[in-house]
């Protein structure tokens, strides 16, 4: 329990969780987009499961940040009353689904990344974040599971398939960039042993991706400059349609309940 | 209150819960599936029930929860507190050999492996065998069934498709 932390520790804290959360949050509610559109039945209860562990890795994570910031707000509070920029989850979980390559390409970037990331902070000095690491990454490795053998059926299917995945990854991989960008904050969660290390996360990650893109014969595009910071609330457009579906109902009524 | 007593109320709480069915699995109850952690008794008299979700996202979880609080004030076991525990994570190990026989009866194959053989998910696949003809030639079509803890297979010798309790 981290009910001891107060001043500038919680308010790190705080908006160290809500980057988590924040990610899983986004991620699922685009997921959940694809609900009774997704091109088999299979895939649309994949893709549906997967979007409810991401709603539930965001409902702890949420609700925990609330806890640390100890003035009363609830994970609907965070979910559906805060703007845009309040969001703290880097860009690529934003990012629309495009195809369902394109969704796939998204996912195997994100599953390798949360999967990496939780089994190191299952060791963190954060109990409630070291227990929801814990939990989490074992279900992540169904989502790695689920996506990365996509991305091999894709990249390593057809030309159009493997044209359309190749071209999606071409998309998306600028956004990648930023989860690893390492800032003042993950140093600090770092430092406290709250967090892992991003560098040793990217490590990992670039592991588990190369060997992934190789199985798929997709080739790995080049890193480039990157301006975004959905991690300090700069986000791209696409955010903020998807906030407007997602909060409408609470900003049209508010306090409504089922 | 005596010793004997509150014995007598951990075990009709037991009983009660043995009677909550997962919500998903008719006939598996949560005792089955090894979701609760402990039924302790507190200093201030409350019985204490420490119940386990299985997904993060399971909606069960919240169902769950509400049929274990009805189950228990219905056989008036006293003040009582359902607490949720996160950590340890539930595990598919903790699923009772009693459970995994339910889970045979209506045809969903229980986990064939423990979790700590699991390490390696992404690079290990072990034939999973088919519960109606025994054969292991058997795939997987997808990682995720109707609902999180199950993978959908379908038996390349008998043509029909099952469900698979994942190992978690």
């Amino acid at each position: 329990m981290s009910a001891s932390i107060a001043g500038p520790d919680a308010q790190a804290l705080l908006r160290y969780v809500l980057r988590l959360g924040d990610m899983s949050l986004v991620l699922g509610q685009r997921l959940g987009e694809w609900v009774g559109h997704a091109p088999a039945l299979e895939e649309d209860l994949g893709l549906a499961n997967i979007a409810l562990d991401m709603i539930g890795q965001a409902r702890l994570l949420l609700t925990y940040a609330g806890e640390v910031e100890a003035r009363g707000r609830t994970e609907d509070d965070f979910a559906f009353l805060r703007e845009h920029g309040e969001y703290l989850n880097a860009v690529l979980a934003e990012q629309p689904n495009g195809d369902f390559g394109q969704t796939i390409v998204r996912q195997v970037l994100i599953d390798a990344f949360q999967l990496e990331l939780y089994e190191r902070m299952a060791a963190s000095t954060d109990q409630r974040l070291a227990a929801i690491a814990a939990k989490s990454a074992k279900e992540v490795r169904y989502h790695l599971r689920y996506s990365g053998g996509w991305l091999v059926r894709l990249g390593d299917g057809t030309e159009e398939s493997h044209a359309r995945v190749q071209s999606a990854l071409h998309t998306l991989w600028p956004y990648t960039v930023e989860l690893f960008a390492e800032d003042e904050l993950d140093r600090a969660m770092a430092d406290r042993g709250v967090a892992p290390r991003l560098p040793d996360v990217k490590i990992a990650w670039d592991r588990r991706i190369d060997e992934l893109l190789a199985e798929a014969t997709l080739a790995r595009p080049q890193d480039r400059p990157y301006s975004w910071f959905g991690k300090r609330g700069q986000h791209s457009e696409h955010l903020g349609y998807l906030l407007a579906e997602m909060q409408h109902l609470q900003r049209a009524h508010p306090g409504a309940r089922w | 209150m005596s010793a004997a007593a509150a014995e007598n109320r951990a075990t009709n709480a037991w009983d009660a819960l043995a009677s909550v069915e997962d919500p998903e699995i008719p006939n598996l109850s949560i005792v089955d599936l090894g979701l609760i952690r402990g039924v302790e008794l507190r200093a201030d008299g409350t019985l204490e029930v420490a119940l386990s979700p299985t997904y993060v996202g399971c909606p069960a979880t919240d169902v769950i929860r509400r049929s274990v609080e009805l189950a228990l004030a219905a056989a008036g076991v006293g003040a009582f507190a359902v607490t949720s525990v996160l950590s340890p994570a539930w595990s598919s190990d903790w699923i009772t050999a009693e459970g995994r026989r339910k889970l045979e009866i209506q045809g969903i194959v229980p986990p064939i492996e423990t979790a700590s053989s699991m390490r390696d998910l992404l690079r290990h696949h072990q034939p999973v065998g088919c519960p109606r003809c025994r054969s292991i030639d058997t795939e997987c079509i997808s990682e995720f069934g109707s609902t999180p803890c199950k993978a959908l297979h379908r038996c390349r010798a008998c043509l029909e498709p099952f469900e698979y309790f994942k190992c978690i």
